[in-house]
């Protein structure tokens, strides 16, 4: 060996493999402008669709005229119901085997439903016309209030559903339910709280929210009459599915359909679903025989396209007085708007809420969920979560500190005494998951060690003696939370959409100079996939990630995949990514063997080749085995090297976090300062650290968004009073905290690699931080529970309502 | 509706159109220049994804209409790069300290950013938030942006950039 020789920590080093912090190859573009998102997708021809909405929660639809609309120059057609009724698309299936209106079908159920689809030449022209349809209405009484829906007197939302008694989930109870679902052994729940030293009840609840992306919902429709096909452009977070629902709504085969989901601006959850703007431009490409484009604005997205949450959490924990939880009892009341178009796999009507016992080892629990219509936006979706697993770990999270609080012990504590052990794992949960791993009392430690948790808990008594003595007018909270995810979807056992088992894929292909292509049916919004998924290539296969390009989002060229969500890319597709390499490993093995003249089973992997075993000077690299691949394989072996891998995932995987939020609150103004905010996650083995980070801080913020202040608020007439960023909060860097960050690692014993995934911990694990936060720090004052959004006014009225001041 | 001749520059080459009086300045940049960095949010001033510089001020383009910009000089993303083609300070920035993910707000938030570093080469971590308080980033918390924009700073001031400890 000479001086020149490159030394193993110089060649992994090269590979910018699994564990480095690459940097991301997608910022060459998007820094100077040149990525391509569906608004800059142009096409000869195109014309723009816009949609005329209903002012009305809930009203008749007496007449729709277009005559005066048809006549603005540039309009060239408006579709209503009636124009989708010969296409028999004026309903379309929804995710939650629900169905919705695409155009109001004789009446509205919210406030913004699509009532009209108006095409012109632009969007100028459109919102001209759209100012020209006149729609005559005739106003029916609104239900807004998610806990009047059962009444008897209640009004009937949905006449489509009328005399039935069955949902897509089983019984309906009510004219206004949609299913009623339940989990847990319930007889031995409620033997224990009969026989429970200390129980806590509570109604908490999660409020409406949205997940906002900068970018809006849009798509680009063009039917080609010749050929017969179909092409859409949208901002899908899965667009393979988006192909199969068209083909089986506007029946064109899907080999004729061609979905390509270019760069997307965020998506959080709301670029899951479909909307009724894909369907009218598909439609209107159709009708008119031109690309028609359609794009959301800002109004639209807030008050039309997917909220999340809206659930209602009844709230009971059963414990002994020593602090050791015997039971969890919890009811739900959930508001899913007007048609239950919530992104849930098939099997869960409420999605992984089930995951409600948390971190803690619940010996029984019971669980039951009410799903109800309100005159309300529809289309419920996991936004930064994995199905509802946010509204579980805020459930629980919460209800440990309150029960903390009723047994006088620290909430710290309540937990170490509570959390599943290490030696636990795999472990079964009351409500029927099973926990591939965990080290929760390792991860709580640190997080406690770190901050100086029993400093910050002595400050807070001197401060809070200091108040009583009428010193200060600051109150401090300390926000603890524990969270363990649920992400991964998922098994094709649990999980599917429409009947698709939830799994994902990827196919790499390596060419004869050594460089390759990775195709995935993952689709990122900004998660990076694009460098991360290179990474995975780059350790498994020994080829630097720089010489491996990712594509995502054509399902003309991605083999099928579920598409990004619910933190389900690394833990589904990254195992797929994992196992095509693999099998390109193995391949490669044979044709070294042949061509180094040993037996395979003489060959060892070397960081980027194979060399013989007690040779090290006999090897030959992976970028050698791609040229020879292409010249030399073993007789009767095919040539080329590439693989696919279709990964169906054996189990979820359970990323865990322990959070901590300091927070003052001024009880005179209401006004917060959040002092410090530290979160370590625990998702596995970590794939780019910097890209990890990133995601931390970006769903920490969204997290604080929703607890402080951001929520979809509906007056008792049905109209958003929270439609834009005016009003509905949107923090900026003023605002957002500093966020610290910190890991530990317990691989997932199932993933090929034992990765995790983390896009939504901060989420679930960030709002019951905050909250906790706020509610620890009235809690002195008597107070046991304060809803979110804690804003400053509800800060001042929390303060006002404990008699702090007259 | 009857049509108005504008001229302007854009990114140092003149450039004119047909446009009507309530075009909006962000629509005239993007469809009828097809420079599409400049992107749309929000179309109310708040989200600060269509922010250009005109005539050394930052502005929404999204609440100007493009007759308002007659005989202005305009930067957009795509001439931010350096003249080589190499990323300008800004951009390396916003790479090297992971100051963007999904990448919409970030043409939006590097305009702004050129702006703040013109008016004020060493800004403090406070006056780089404030400053870059009208553009909304729903992706990256912020606080990398704001290293990407010192990691900016110290490279225009010549000076050896030091990340602060966490
Ligand atoms: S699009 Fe102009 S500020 Fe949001
Ligand atoms: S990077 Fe996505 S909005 Fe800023």
């Amino acid at each position: 060996m000479n001086d020149m020789t490159p030394t193993r920590e110089q060649r992994e080093a090269k590979l910018e493999g699994m564990g480095c912090k690459r940097k991301r190859v997608e910022d060459i573009r998007f820094t100077q402008g040149r990525g391509n998102y569906v608004d800059d997708v142009k096409l000869p021809g195109m014309l723009h669709g816009d949609f005329v909405r209903s002012p009305h929660a809930h009203a008749r639809v007496k007449s729709i005229n277009s005559e005066e609309a048809l006549k603005v120059p540039g309009v060239l057609a408006v579709i209503t119901a009636e124009t989708l009724k010969t296409v028999n698309l004026v309903w379309m299936p929804t995710l939650a085997g629900d169905v919705q209106m695409v155009l109001a079908d004789g009446k509205v159920l919210f406030q913004n439903q699509e009532v009209a689809f108006v095409v012109a030449t632009d969007r100028y022209a459109a919102d001209d016309g759209i100012n020209k349809v006149v729609v005559e209405y005739e106003p029916l009484p609104p239900l807004i209030d998610p806990f009047k829906a059962l009444d008897a007197d209640a009004p009937v939302l949905r006449e489509d559903l009328a005399g039935k008694m069955t949902g897509a989930h089983g019984p309906r109870k009510h004219h206004n339910h949609i299913f009623e679902w339940t989990v847990g052994d319930k007889d031995l729940t409620d033997a224990a709280f009969r026989k429970a030293e200390v129980t806590i009840k509570e109604m908490i609840s999660y409020h409406r929210t949205h997940p906002s992306p900068l970018e809006t919902c849009q798509c680009v429709c063009s039917f080609d009459k010749i050929k017969g096909e179909l092409t859409i452009w949208g901002t899908f977070q899965a667009p393979h599915v988006i192909r199969t629902v068209v083909a089986l709504i506007a029946k064109i085969p899907e080999h004729k359909i061609h979905v390509i989901a270019p760069d997307i601006g965020g998506g959080f959850g709301n670029k899951v679903g479909a909307y009724p703007g894909y369907i009218c431009a598909a439609v209107a490409s159709i009708v008119t025989g031109k690309p028609v484009k359609w794009v959301e604005d800002r109004i639209e997205n807030l008050t039309a396209t997917s909220f999340a949450r809206d659930y209602h959490m009844t709230t009971e924990i059963a414990a002994t007085r020593e602090g050791k939880v015997t039971g969890l009892r919890v009811h739900v009341l959930a508001d899913h708007g007007a048609f239950d178009a919530c992104a849930d796999p098939s099997k869960w009507p409420a999605g992984f809420f089930n995951i409600v016992t948390g971190s803690y080892d619940f010996p029984t629990a019971h669980l039951s969920v009410d799903g109800i219509y309100t005159n309300k936006a529809p289309g419920g979706v996991a936004y930064r979560c994995s199905f509802r697993v946010t509204e579980a770990a805020y459930c629980i999270e919460r209800g440990m500190d309150i029960l903390a609080q009723k047994l006088g012990m620290d909430p710290a504590e309540l937990r170490l005494k509570n959390f599943i052990k290490a030696e636990q794992f795999p472990y079964h949960s009351a409500l029927g998951w099973e926990y591939d791993s965990g080290d929760y009392h390792t991860a709580m430690r640190k997080m406690m060690e770190t901050v100086d948790y029993a400093g910050l808990r002595k400050e807070q008594a001197e401060k809070r003696a200091a108040f009583k003595r009428g010193e200060t007018r600051e109150i401090m909270g300390l926000g603890v939370s524990f969270f363990t995810e649920i992400v991964g979807a998922g098994p094709s056992k649990n999980c599917d959409i429409l009947g698709i088992a939830m799994f994902d894929s990827c196919e790499i292909r390596m060419h004869p100079t050594g460089a390759g292509i990775a195709r995935v049916g993952t689709k990122s919004q900004g998660q990076g996939h694009e460098t991360t998924w290179a990474q995975i290539i780059a350790t498994e296969i020994g080829i630097p990630a720089d010489d491996i390009m990712v594509e995502e989002g054509n399902t003309d060229t991605a083999p099928y995949g579920l598409g990004t969500y619910g933190s389900r890319s690394t833990p589904v597709a990254g195992a797929a990514i994992a196992m095509a390499a693999r099998k390109i490993k193995a391949k490669a093995q044979m044709i070294a063997a042949y061509k180094l003249e040993v037996h395979e089973g003489d060959l060892e992997w070397d960081i980027d080749g194979f060399r013989v075993k007690g040779l090290p000077e006999k090897s030959m690299s992976m970028k050698d085995i791609c040229w020879a691949a292409y010249n030399s394989v073993p007789p009767g072996m095919e040539p080329g090297l590439e693989a696919v891998s279709y990964y169906d995932p054996p189990n979820m995987t359970y990323p865990f976090g322990a959070y901590i939020c300091v927070m003052n609150i001024d009880v005179d103004t209401g006004v917060y300062k959040v002092r410090r905010f530290y979160a370590l996650d625990d998702c596995g083995t970590r794939i780019n650290p910097m890209i990890i980070e990133g995601q931390v801080h970006g769903g920490l913020t969204e997290a604080f968004a929703i607890a402080m202040g951001q929520e979809i608020r509906y007056d008792d007439e049905g109209n958003v009073v929270t439609g834009s960023f005016m009003d509905f909060f949107m923090p900026t860097a003023v605002e957002t905290p500093h966020w610290e960050t910190d890991f530990t690692v317990t691989p997932s014993p199932h993933h090929p690699i034992g990765a995790k995934g983390v896009g939504e911990s901060p989420n679930v694990g960030g709002v019951p931080a905050f909250s906790n936060a706020v509610n620890d720090a009235f809690s002195f004052l008597g107070s046991t529970h304060i809803q979110m959004p804690h804003d400053f006014w509800r800060n001042w009225k929390a303060a006002k309502n404990l008699g702090v001041f007259a | 509706m009857a049509k108005t001749h504008v001229t302007m520059k854009v990114n140092g080459a003149e450039v004119e159109g047909l446009v009507e009086p309530r075009t909006l300045l962000v629509h005239f940049i993007r469809e009828n220049l097809a420079l599409t960095g400049t992107h749309i949010g929000c179309e109310t001033t708040h989200c600060g994804a269509c922010t250009v510089d005109i005539d050394g001020m930052s502005v929404k383009s999204c609440t100007m209409f493009a007759v308002q910009a007659q005989g202005s000089d305009i930067m957009t993303i795509e001439g931010v790069a350096n003249a080589d083609g190499s990323l300008s300070a800004l951009q390396e920035g916003f790479r090297m300290m992971h100051g963007l993910q999904c990448g919409f707000c970030t043409p939006g938030m590097i305009l702004r950013a050129q702006r703040l570093l013109k008016e004020n080469p060493s800004p403090t971590e406070a006056e780089i938030r404030m400053g870059i308080s009208g553009n909304i980033c729903r992706c990256t918390g912020y606080q990398n942006i704001v290293k990407a924009i010192q990691y900016a700073a110290a490279k225009i001031n010549g000076v050896e950039f030091q990340e602060a400890a966490e």
